[in-house]
C-alpha cells in the first residue's frame, strides 16, 4: 500500500539497539514528522557475576538518544521467545553439524514477528529498524531492495520476511551509506554517534565463541584427517569448525596452509586439506529448504543471482522450485565453501527475492556427503 | 497526547508546594554545617534539632533515637547490616519475609553469603504472615527479625504490634521497614514494640535523598559509613539540613491530613473498581482486603500482558507501575506476587499497581479507570 497520510498521523515503533544505526533511523523518522516511539528489545540476559549486563548499558544509550530526539522510549523483553525460537534452533543446528545463522532466524521469528505484533498492539502503523535495506511500495505491492551501501547491505539477514511483514516495515537508513549515517549522528550530536559497531552474533558479542558454545554443547574432540585417511592432529569438537576455515587448526609443516574441507559426524572426524582453493571446497549446486519469498512465491525454473554468505559477491544461479517447496540451485561457476545451515539468498538486480537454508551441497550432480 | 494522571505515588510522590517553600528557604538561610561551632553552624544545628524532634514525635520516639540517612534503602541497610555485624557473636540467624523490599531482601542475601542464616517466611495469598509464624521460626541464635510494615506492591499490612509482643520474650532486634506506611498509618514505636524503623521522605511528598532510621535507645548497631561524628557517630556525613527540614514539614503535613486522605484514597479505590465493573472487564484485587494500605491498589486483569499493558497505559496518560520499578527489559516477575501466588501464576504477567497521593481528584481517578478499562478491553478482545 502506498502511504498517503500525513506523517504526524502515522505511529512508527522503532526498534532501538543502542547502536548508531537505529539511533539515526529514529532521528530521521522524528525529523520527517512521524509519531515515533523507541523500543529497546532485550533478547538475551548476559548478566555477569558482578551484575553487569551489556543490555543495561545499551538501554542507557537508547534512553540518552530518545531524550535527545524527544521521543518516548520503553524496553520490552523477548528473552523467552528468543530462547525458544532462535537459541534452541541455533544449538540444534550445531548438534547436527551445520553452521546456523541465528540473525536470519531472529529477524524472522522475533524482530519481524513477536516484536512486530507487539508494536501493532501499541497502535503502531509501522515497525522501523536500523537495517541497511529498503522497502519499495508500488501498485503491485511491496518489494525489498538492497541497502544502498553495498558493504553494509543486510537483506541477506532479512531474506525470510514476507510481503505481509514488509507492508508494515520501514528501513529509514537503507538509502544511506554508512559514513553518511555516522555523519548525521555526529551533526545531530546523538549520544551514540561514536559508538563502535557491534560485531558477531548478538548473544555472544565479543566473547570467545568456543568458550560460549562449550557452555551449552558438550565438545567431543576427535581426529583431523585428510581424505586419504592421514591423521593430521586432533580437533576440539566438530561444532567449532566451519567449512573453508583456516584459523585454529594448528597444522604446521611445508606447503600451502591447511583448511577445513569437510566433517564426518559419525566418525567425529574433521577433514582437512591444503590450499585455499582445495578442490573439495568447491561445489556447483545446492538444495535449499525453508524457501521463502519476499513477494509472490516463484515457481518453475528461473535465473537470478545469489549470495551464500553475508557480504559475499553475488553469483549467477539457476533456481528450480520443486513441488515440496524446496529448491535446487545450480551455480554458473563453482563456488567455494558452501555451508549447510547458512542462508542462500536470491536477488534480481536490486531486489531481494527471498531465500532459504542451505541443506545439501552438490558437485557434478552428486551430493557431497562430507560437508555435513 | 492526553493529560497525564499520576497514579504511581508509591514509587515516588510529588513534593508538596509548602515543602518546596520550606526547603527553598532553608537552602537560602541554613547554609551552615550543623557540626560547626560558629553562628552559622549553630543556626543549622538548631534547625536540624527542631526537625529531628518534630520527626521523632511522629513515631513517638525520642529525638536522640532518630538517625538521618540518605533514604529508605540506607535506613534498611543500616538496620540489617548494622544489627548483624553488631550481634554476630550472639548468633547468626535472621528472620524476614519473602515480600520485603529489595533494600531488605538483597541485604539479607548478602549476609547469607557472609555466613548468616536467613529464614524467609512465606506469606498467604493475601501477602500476609502471622505472628505465629515468627514465633515458630525464632531460634536461640536469632539476632534480627525484619518485617515490613505495609507492602509497597500490594499494600498488605503485617501484624507488627503482635510480632513486637512476641519478641518481647526474645532478645532478637526487631526492625520494620515502614517506608510505604509512614504518613498514613499511625505509628508508635512504643506500641509496636519495634527497635528499628525505616522511613523515607519522598514517599510522603518530601524530597528524595533523605530518610531516617529510628533506633531505640540501647539497641546495638555497627556503623555502615565511617567518617565524621555526625548523628552521634552512628552515621558519618554532613547532615542535609534543608532536606531534613523539608522532611519534617512533609511529615507534619502528612500527619495533619492523614485521616482525610485515608477516606479519600478508599474512595478512589471504590471509583476504580466501579469503573472496571461498569466496563465489564475481568479483574481481581491482590493483597489483603482489610489490613491494607489505603493508597495502594494492585489489580490483576486476566489476559493482559503487563509489558504492553503498561506502555499502552502510559500512552493513554495513565501513569502506573507493575510493582517495583524495573530495569532494561527486565521481566523478573514481582517477588511479592510470586510469594503470594506461586512461580507460574497468571497474576505475575497481568497485574498493575495504582497508588494514590497529592493532586488526585475523584474525577481524575474516574477518568483513569475509564482509560484503563478501555485498554484492557482492547488488549483482551
Amino acid at each position: 500500500m502506498v502511504e498517503t497520510r500525513d506523517p504526524s498521523q502515522i505511529r512508527v515503533v522503532i526498534g532501538m539497539s543502542g547502536g548508531v544505526d537505529s539511533s539515526v533511523a529514529a532521528y530521521l523518522l522524528k525529523q520527517q514528522g512521524y509519531d515515533v516511539i523507541g523500543i529497546f528489545m532485550k533478547n538475551w540476559d548476559d548478566t555477569d557475576e558482578f551484575g553487569v549486563c551489556t543490555a543495561t548499558e545499551d538501554y542507557d544509550d537508547v534512553i540518552a538518544v530518545c531524550n535527545q530526539i524527544g521521543i518516548p522510549y520503553y524496553a520490552v523483553n523477548f528473552e523467552k521467545q528468543y530462547w525458544d525460537k532462535v537459541f534452541t534452533y541455533f544449538l540444534e543446528e550445531y548438534k547436527a553439524g551445520r553452521t546456523p545463522n541465528p540473525d536470519v532466524m531472529c529477524n524472522k521469528e522475533i524482530k519481524f514477528k513477536a516484536f512486530l505484533e507487539h508494536a501493532l498492539a501499541l497502535g503502531a502503523d509501522y515497525l522501523a529498524t536500523g537495517h541497511y535495506a529498503r522497502v519499495a511500495h508500488d501498485e503491485n505491492g511491496v518489494k525489498m531492495l538492497r541497502g544502498i551501501d553495498n558493504n553494509k547491505d543486510q537483506t541477506y539477514f532479512l531474506n525470510q520476511l514476507t510481503s505481509e511483514q514488509l507492508e508494515k516495515v520501514m528501513f529509514p537508513i537503507g538509502h544511506l551509506p554508512k559514513p553518511e549515517v555516522r555523519k548525521i549522528a555526529e551533526e545531530a550530536g546523538l549520544a551514540t554517534a561514536k559508538k563502535k559497531d557491534s560485531t558477531g552474533i548478538c548473544f555472544i558479542g565479543e566473547r570467545n565463541f568456543k568458550e560460549f558454545l562449550s557452555q551449552y554443547l558438550p565438545a567431543q574432540p576427535g581426529n583431523m584427517e585428510t581424505f586419504d585417511g592421514e591423521v593430521k592432529g586432533t580437533h576440539d569438537g566438530l561444532m567449532y569448525y566451519t567449512l573453508g576455515q583456516r584459523h585454529g587448526l594448528g597444522i604446521g609443516g611445508d606447503g600451502e596452509p591447511w583448511f577445513v574441507v569437510g566433517k564426518d559426524l559419525k566418525r567425529n572426524v574433521l577433514y582437512v586439506g591444503q590450499g585455499f582453493h582445495h578442490d573439495a571446497l568447491y561445489s556447483d549446486a545446492l538444495t535449499a529448504v525453508k524457501m521463502s519469498f519476499t513477494g509472490e512465491a516463484r515457481t518453475g525454473t528461473f535465473n537470478c543471482t545469489a549470495k551464500f554468505r553475508y557480504r559475499q559477491e553475488d553469483s549467477p544461479v539457476t533456481v528450480t522450485m520443486r513441488e515440496d517447496g524446496t529448491a535446487y540451485i545450480e551455480f554458473a561457476e563453482p563456488v567455494r565453501a558452501i555451508t549447510p545451515g547458512q542462508a542462500v539468498v536470491l536477488y534480481d538486480g536490486e531486489e531481494c527475492l527471498g531465500g532459504g537454508t542451505i541443506d545439501g551441497v552438490f558437485k557434478n550432480s552428486e551430493q557431497l556427503t562430507y560437508v555435513g | 497526547m492526553k493529560n497525564t494522571i499520576y497514579l504511581d505515588h508509591a514509587a515516588t510522590s510529588p513534593i508538596a508546594p509548602e515543602v518546596i517553600d520550606v526547603m527553598a528557604r532553608a537552602m537560602a538561610e541554613e547554609s551552615g554545617n550543623a557540626s560547626s561551632i560558629h553562628t552559622v553552624g549553630r543556626s543549622a544545628r538548631k534547625a536540624l534539632d527542631d526537625a529531628r524532634a518534630s520527626l521523632a514525635a511522629k513515631v513517638n520516639a525520642k529525638p536522640s533515637e532518630i538517625i538521618f540517612t540518605s533514604g529508605g534503602t540506607e535506613a534498611d541497610n543500616m538496620a540489617i547490616f548494622g544489627t548483624a555485624y553488631a550481634r554476630q557473636k550472639e548468633g547468626k540467624h535472621i528472620i524476614t519475609t519473602a515480600i520485603e523490599h529489595h533494600a531488605v531482601l538483597h541485604a539479607c542475601e548478602k549476609l547469607e553469603k557472609e555466613g548468616f542464616t536467613v529464614t524467609y517466611l512465606p506469606v498467604d495469598k493475601t501477602g500476609r504472615i502471622s505472628a505465629e509464624q515468627v514465633k515458630e521460626a525464632l531460634r536461640d541464635d536469632t539476632i534480627l527479625v525484619t518485617i515490613m510494615y505495609g507492602n509497597n506492591e500490594v499494600g498488605t499490612i503485617q501484624p507488627i504490634a503482635e510480632i513486637g509482643a512476641i519478641l518481647k520474650e526474645h532478645s532478637a532486634t526487631f526492625h520494620t521497614d515502614a517506608v510505604q506506611a509512614f504518613g498514613l498509618e499511625k505509628m508508635d514505636v512504643e506500641a509496636l514494640q519495634v527497635d528499628l524503623l525505616s522511613v523515607s521522605a519522598h514517599k510522603i511528598n518530601g524530597p528524595k535523598g533523605i530518610g531516617f532510621l529510628y533506633a531505640k535507645t540501647g539497641v546495638k548497631l555497627t556503623n555502615i559509613l565511617y567518617g565524621g561524628s555526625q548523628e552521634k557517630k552512628r552515621r558519618a556525613g554532613t547532615e542535609n539540613v534543608p532536606a531534613i527540614i523539608a522532611f519534617a514539614k512533609a511529615a507534619e503535613l502528612a500527619g495533619q491530613t492523614a485521616h482525610q486522605r485515608i477516606e479519600q484514597y478508599n474512595g478512589f479505590k471504590n471509583i476504580l473498581i466501579e469503573q472496571f465493573q461498569l466496563a465489564g472487564v475481568k479483574f481481581h484485587l491482590n493483597g489483603h482486603q482489610k489490613s491494607v494500605l489505603p493508597h495502594v491498589l494492585n489489580v490483576t486483569f486476566p489476559g493482559t500482558d503487563v509489558e504492553s499493558f503498561l506502555i499502552n497505559l502510559d500512552m493513554a496518560g495513565v501513569l502506573v507501575s507493575s510493582g517495583s520499578a524495573c530495569t532494561a527489559g527486565s521481566i523478573d516477575p514481582s517477588h511479592v506476587l510470586v510469594a503470594m501466588y506461586g512461580q507460574n501464576a497468571p497474576e505475575l504477567r497481568s497485574s498493575i499497581r495504582f497508588s494514590f497521593g497529592l493532586g488526585l481528584t475523584d474525577e481524575l481517578v474516574q477518568e483513569a479507570g475509564k482509560r484503563t478499562a478501555e485498554i484492557v478491553k482492547r488488549l483482551t478482545s
